[in-house]
């Protein structure tokens, strides 16, 4: 009962429930709705000033584009689901990722993702040991431990007994909190305490260990990591909640008018009308003057109901669609490597890419690459290595290991002096290698000769062990007692005597190692900070030395070690060793007894050198950052990984070095402040998500440029989205790529996943995703600004031409009784706005561009209207509606002052009502088109055939609708038969024609002209400065300068606990296991 | 070597189409408002508006003189043909001769759909009962007597109205009143349809000019409307001199609501009757536009040297 499967559905339609669940969602738009109000209105003829089909229309073509998109947009998120890894299943059973169920027992392999919430039953390791990565949840990059009971651990790969297991658990209901579990099982009368060490999370990979059993716990959103991800909210625009407050001000105006209208009708019919009685009876419904105003006000509400019109929700979609395909296409956002184009998830939010002010970003996977290089080292005072920021040119030749069989391919470096080095004998740097060789916590496995594999828990050790072994000191083996080394060539076997073991107070680990010639050595590796501490009073001079190393490494943004080592005497370690054993065996402040042990050895070292890693950024990560600070984007990094290494990307991302810089340069004790309250706000993070600080820390962090948070949670970090989101109003995007990010990605206004790699669940979650952090640049750069200001333009003109149509209405309600009497022929009405003049604008909204995208790119700034929001608010709307205001008063008096009491060319009419209405329609085609020809900035062969194509569309159908043919067939639908050829053939119709046109676009082209010179853009500037063909703007291209402060550049990514494995020798291998079957039991569980 | 093919081609499987449409590169023409293109626009079109001004303002001055055919029209004012309750109330189809449009009426029609006896109106509604129906005869003082002149009643209605739009019910053995049958005339007029001028054929029922002219709505509610036209005879090239004298038989009444009838012997010219509002407009727009475009080029002299100094 209650039991969820794994499935998490996604689609709403099928076939059959389309078109009622679709009319029914769309009909619950508020929009559709109130159209569908103002359709039964135009059914009670005492009120229907338009005919029905007037609505009807535009209402049929809106709802039919809004379902296609509806049904192409649900198809999208059918077949996204399909690529669900299956798994094998049962004894010869493969099921879907989707179909696991508490309580089945499944079958993991080596480098996979854990489908489920997993009780670990057993695996090919000893002792049931699993190593899992859990970077998907927390985003730290070490490697970590899960062992599963003893007595399961014995089931080994048996699937026969597997199967029978019915073992039940009793555990806490389902929650978010990753890191405790607690739980009990229940199995052969005997009763097991669960731990979070016993269990494997949904989103942790599977590393270092072939194969593992476990029983499903929790599975589908019942999962710690689907409770962690938080609701999925419906994401709208800003520009989207403007439209609505508009939409409601509209018809607040929209009442406002219908009101003095009414009130005009009902004076006009009590002090004129009831004179002219005898030409215009009342009816049997209508005979009071305050009834009539009543009808007119609901008759001039249909009327005018065309400022808020039906296409424009559609419109906008159609845009927002159509830019979405834009992005889904764009080459250079495609990555080769991975095959991965970007793909647009949610098409609803693009113009809002181009508003962001804050970007929240996931470190690992993301920023970085999670690959550690070997970059660097300083060797007993001298530097070895190239500078990672001197791009490899072509002709470094990388040096050649290929004298080593057992180098690692993947491995370059591109100083040969450190070889020549070795090759020599210098006896510091065969020690140096030696320590990198000796002090770590890998597992070696040869599984071919020749085959060297390292089973690694921190990228960070595997990288020096892996530089240690090219230069051929190579790790080969290890037991609990020994470690075999091949020193250039040589097999030496080394007794471990000890291992230090790492934590993060003590920022170091040592071994104690004794040679085959009988010398006891510690090699100690840590913080430069703590280990200078520690050195031999003689060092001091090596010391500066290293130390000035060291801080050139950090400059460049490397993660360092220092290394050292210490020659004991059998006696003094024999001495030690007691010290140890007791402090071992002391029963309670063990871990207090062991660190003072520690301490008591690890002094008086001698210094050998410092490494450098480097922590591969993804590609173009710096230029991207720089751009975007250049854009005055805020970029935060939310990682759960550690203060060290967060910094430490901080820095080799040039985030932290350029806010720095700024600091640094107006008054260097101010920047240690900063520096410091930055570093407080680290540790006050965690409460200021809790308390009164939210505020505080908003503020001070928002004063920041670059703000790093570690150590956070998933909810964490989609709880200083909110934080960001609620004080400041700002538009947020989260980007990411793993599991732990989904809470933040759904969180922000726009979240982005990369995709490629194994792991999609942040980009199902996403709005967007790509391959690359880098392309985020041309996302919002070029997408997203060209999106704000296409969708911007698209709404100005919108509102403006619908304003120009429908206030026509209103000047003649003046001079017609107020009886809501449409200007225009009913067609002309039920078409303006779905054919006359729909596409232009949709092109424009489509294809416009004001600069291209090279400049869009190179003049970050560009950027910043989209973040003021001033391309499209409040006062734009107003000067919009005045543009509209102004039109129309020029459309309807130009007519006016000209018909009044005049005749056509032979005599005859033209004053009448259908000819004076083809004149205002035909103005307001052309002047709207003039109006369109003059926005767009970008002319495309479609554009063109856009806004000519609409103009001769508007003659074809008016001189169709006046045909003699169609008049004939229908007589009381097209009254105004013989009426386009009487009026149009006029030359005083075309000279107001004319005059309306020009006098409604000078003072346009006036003022755009007038803003150009006295107020220029930088757009303006940017056009100014290309036509000139200067040199690009430099105060708009400002270079990132790298400055080296003095900080310690340590940062590991180690965890406790592993040289306790090592030395009980729980992790050695003992049998291989070759069993790839799966199995499924009857073991249930009890908390569902 | 297969493989790596292979591999090639899986690499560029998802890869977006190089299209200048996919690629957002599609070739265009990029205008912009530069002062080499917009003050010379403004210059140019003052300049056409006050020709055209000019042009319309003499021919308009012109009108007075009565060269060439005279029109007489009468004019209405304060009468709201364009109100909507008055301007739907009529029936095409009914005019356009259909039967079952003489039999029944369209709803909108009412109330002067059927008289009280329940007989169908032809022509129903508002508009064609109201039907304009003072008369006026010209006299021409010559030789000491009035000379009726010769006014001419054809072609005073648009051809598409007299020939498409309206049109008689088919004859009932060779008689329109046959035809008529069974409906009955407007309230307020004197006679029947088919009666409206006995003496033409062509002139009768829905087809009558008159009442064509008027079933052409207004646009405003003062208005004119062609009633007849001089150009017979003597008076082919317009009125010559002298004394005339109009006869106007008064049934139409305009008082109870402030109205005022007047009627109207104008010329016209090429750009139709006499009206001055276009020529003014285009002329103080035509200047307007001069001015501006030396205000214009006064802010872009002083203007672009700063912003040229800022960009730099």
């Amino acid at each position: 009962m209650g039991c969820v499967n794994n499935r998490i559905k996604t689609s709403k339609y099928n076939i059959l429930t389309f078109l009622p669940v679709n009319l029914f969602e769309q009909f619950q738009r508020v929009a559709n709705a109130y159209f569908l109000f103002l359709l039964i209105l135009q059914l009670i003829p005492e009120i229907s000033s338009l005919s029905w089909f007037t609505t009807i229309v535009p209402l049929m073509v809106v709802f039919t584009i809004t379902a296609v998109k509806d049904a192409t947009d649900d198809c999208v998120s059918i077949c996204s689901k399909l690529p669900l890894q299956s798994l094998q299943q049962s004894i010869l059973q493969n099921e879907k990722w989707m179909n696991v169920k508490p309580g089945d027992v499944i079958k993991l392999e080596n480098n996979t993702f854990v489908a489920a919430d997993l009780l670990l039953l057993s695996s090919s390791e000893p002792h049931g040991l699993c190593y899992i990565e859990t970077a998907e949840l927390d985003g730290e990059t070490n490697l970590k431990v899960r062992q599963a009971l003893p007595v399961t651990s014995e089931l080994g790969p048996d699937i026969r007994r597997l199967a029978e297991f019915d073992g039940v658990v009793v555990c806490e209901p389902p929650n978010n909190k990753l890191d405790k579990f607690t739980g009990v099982l229940f199995w052969k009368d005997n009763r097991y305490s669960l731990n979070n060490e016993k269990v494997l999370l949904r989103g942790c990979v599977l590393r270092n260990t072939d194969w593992c059993f476990g029983m499903v716990i929790f599975a589908g959103p019942d999962t710690k990591l689907m409770q962690n991800s938080g609701r999925t909210k419906f994401k709208r625009t800003s520009i989207d909640r403007l439209m609505n407050t508009l939409a409601l001000w509209i018809f607040g105006f929209l009442v406002c008018m219908g009101i003095i209208l009414a009130i005009g009708n009902s004076i006009w019919e009590h002090q004129v009308g009831a004179h002219f009685r005898i030409y215009l009876f009342w009816n049997e419904v209508v005979n009071s003057s305050v009834f009539s105003g009543f009808l007119t006000f609901w008759s001039y509400i249909i009327i005018l109901n065309s400022v808020v019109p039906i296409s424009l929700y559609v419109s906008v979609e159609v845009i927002r669609l159509g830019h979405s395909y834009f992005i889904n296409w764009d080459r250079k956002m495609y990555c080769p490597q991975k095959d991965t184009p970007a793909e647009v998830r949610t098409t609803t939010l693009n113009e809002e890419l181009g508003q962001i002010e804050y970007i929240f970003s996931d470190k690992t996977g993301t920023i970085t690459q999670n690959i550690m290089t070997f970059n660097k080292c300083s060797i007993n005072g001298k530097t070895y290595g190239k500078s990672v920021f001197i791009n490899v040119l072509p002709k470094t030749v990388p040096v050649d290991f290929s004298f080593n069989p057992l180098a690692d391919r993947k491995f370059q470096f591109y100083d040969h002096s450190l070889i020549e080095s070795i090759k020599l004998g210098d006896a510091m740097v065969h020690e140096f290698f030696r320590l990198l060789s000796l002090c770590h916590t890998v597992m070696s496995e040869e599984k071919n000769a020749g085959e060297l594999i390292y089973q690694v828990q921190s990228p960070d050790e595997g990288a020096l062990v892996t530089a240690a072994r090219n230069f051929g000191f190579i790790f080969k083996s290890r037991t609990p007692e020994t470690i075999t080394v091949e020193e250039m060539g040589k097999l030496v076997t080394y007794q471990l005597l000890a291992i230090l073991d790492f934590n993060n107070i003590r920022k170091r680990m040592s071994v104690i190692v004794q040679t085959p010639d009988g010398q006891i050595k510690l090699y100690c590796k840590g913080a430069d900070t703590i280990l200078f501490e520690r050195l031999h009073p003689s060092n001091e001079e090596l010391m500066s030395l290293t130390s000035d190393h060291l801080e050139e490494f950090a400059g460049e943004g490397l993660r360092t070690l220092a290394l050292a080592y210490k020659n004991l005497t059998e006696e003094h370690f024999k001495e030690w060793f007691k010290i140890l054993q007791e402090a071992n065996t002391s029963v309670d402040s063990r871990n207090d007894y062991l660190a003072a042990a520690y301490e008591e050895i690890e002094k008086d070292m001698m210094l050998l050198g410092a490494t450098a890693i480097e922590d591969k950024l993804q590609e173009g990560v710096t230029e991207t950052i720089a751009s975007l600070s250049l854009a005055n984007i805020k970029i935060w990094v939310l990682t759960g990984d550690k203060q060290e290494t967060a910094m430490n990307i901080g820095y080799s991302c040039h985030m932290l070095t350029d806010t720095m810089n700024e600091i640094f340069i107006v008054a260097s004790h101010t920047g240690m402040e900063v520096r410091e309250e930055l570093r407080e706000y680290f540790a006050l993070q965690a409460l200021a998500l809790e308390g009164d600080l939210e505020n505080e820390f908003v503020e001070v962090a928002c004063m920041c440029k670059t703000v790093i948070c570690c150590r956070v949670t998933p909810l964490q970090k989609a709880q200083v989205v909110e934080l960001v989101k609620k004080h400041r109003k700002a538009v947020t995007l989260a980007i990411g790529d793993g599991a732990n990010d989904i809470s933040m990605i759904k969180s922000a206004h726009i979240g982005i996943g990369i995709s490629g790699e194994e792991g999609m669940q942040a980009v199902l979650a996403s709005d967007y995703s790509f391959a690359q952090f880098r392309y985020l640049k041309r996302l919002l750069l070029v997408h997203g600004r060209w999106s704000y200001f296409r969708m911007c333009k698209f709404l100005c003109y919108f509102f403006y031409k619908n304003f120009a149509f429908t206030l026509v209405h209103f000047w003649f309600g003046f001079f017609c009784g107020f009886s809501a009497q449409t200007v225009y022929d009913q067609w002309f009405i039920t078409l303006f706005n779905i054919v006359y003049a729909s596409l232009p604008v949709l092109a424009m909204g489509l294809f416009d561009q004001d600069v291209n995208e090279q400049n869009s790119m190179d003049y970050a700034k560009l950027y910043e209207p989209g973040q003021l929001n001033l391309l499209f608010n409040k006062r734009k709307f107003f000067i919009c509606i005045a543009h509209g205001l102004y039109t129309s008063f020029a459309l309807f008096f130009i007519p006016y002052g000209a018909f009044y009491n005049t005749a056509g060319e032979d005599g005859k009419h033209i004053a009448d009502y259908q000819s004076f209405a083809v004149t205002v329609a035909t103005s307001l085609v052309i002047v709207v088109s003039v109006q369109i020809a003059l926005d767009t900035s970008y002319w495309t062969a479609i554009n063109r055939f856009f806004i000519l194509g609409s103009i001769a569309v508007y003659f074809a159908i008016l001189f169709t609708m006046h045909s003699d043919g169609i008049f004939v067939i229908f007589p009381n639908h097209f009254p105004f038969v013989g009426n386009a050829r009487n009026s149009l053939s006029q030359i005083s119709v075309w000279l107001v024609i004319l005059l309306t046109t020009v006098v409604s676009v000078m003072p346009v082209i006036t003022f755009q002209f007038l803003k150009e010179d006295l107020n220029p853009t930088l757009t303006d500037q940017v056009w100014l400065n290309l036509i000139m063909k200067q040199k690009p703007l430099q105060n708009y291209m400002r270079r990132v300068y790298r400055t080296n402060s003095r900080r310690s550049a340590y940062a590991f990514s180690h965890q406790e606990g592993f040289g306790e494995l090592i030395t009980s020798g729980k992790n050695i291998h003992i049998s291989q296991y070759n069993y790839f079957i799966l199995l499924k039991s009857g073991a249930f569980l009890k908390n569902c | 070597m297969a493989a790596a093919s292979s591999c090639a081609e899986l690499a560029g499987r998802n890869k977006p189409d190089n299209t200048a449409f996919t690629q957002q590169r599609l070739p265009a023409w990029q205008p912009l408002l530069s002062a080499g293109t917009a003050l010379p626009l403004f210059f140019c079109a003052g300049l056409a508006c006050l020709a055209l001004g000019l042009g319309l303002h003499f021919s308009s001055a012109t009108i007075q003189r009565f060269a060439g055919p005279v029109c007489l029209y009468y004019q209405l004012s304060n009468y709201y043909q364009n109100h909507r309750r008055y301007g739907v109330s009529r029936d095409d189809r009914q005019l356009s001769g259909d039967a079952s449009g003489l039999s029944s009426p369209a709803t909108e029609c009412s109330p002067f759909r059927t008289d009280p006896q329940g007989l169908p109106i032809a022509p129903c509604g508002a508009i064609a009962n109201s039907l304009f129906n003072d008369t006026f005869t010209l006299y021409h003082l010559a030789n000491g007597t009035f000379h009726p002149v010769p006014l001419d009643n054809r072609g005073i209605s648009w051809w598409t109205d007299s020939n498409i739009k309206f049109s008689n019910p088919e004859l009932v053995n060779g008689s329109l009143e046959a035809a008529f049958k069974g409906t009955a005339k407007p309230l307020n007029w004197p006679q029947a349809a088919y009666m409206l001028d006995t003496g033409n054929p062509n002139n009768t029922g829905f087809i009558n000019e008159d009442f064509i002219v008027w079933m052409r709505t207004a646009a405003l509610p003062t208005f004119r409307k062609l009633y007849r036209r001089v150009r017979e005879g003597n008076f082919s090239s317009g009125l010559p001199q002298g004394t005339y004298c109009l006869d106007i038989t008064y049934n139409y009444p305009v008082l109870s609501f402030q109205g005022t009838k007047k009627v109207i012997f104008s010329t016209v010219s090429w750009m139709g009757g006499k009206n001055p509002f276009l020529g003014i407009v285009y002329l103080v727009f035509g200047s307007a536009c001069i001015l501006t475009g030396f205000v214009m080029l006064a802010v872009h002299i002083k203007f672009q040297k700063q912003n040229q100094m800022d960009v730099e």
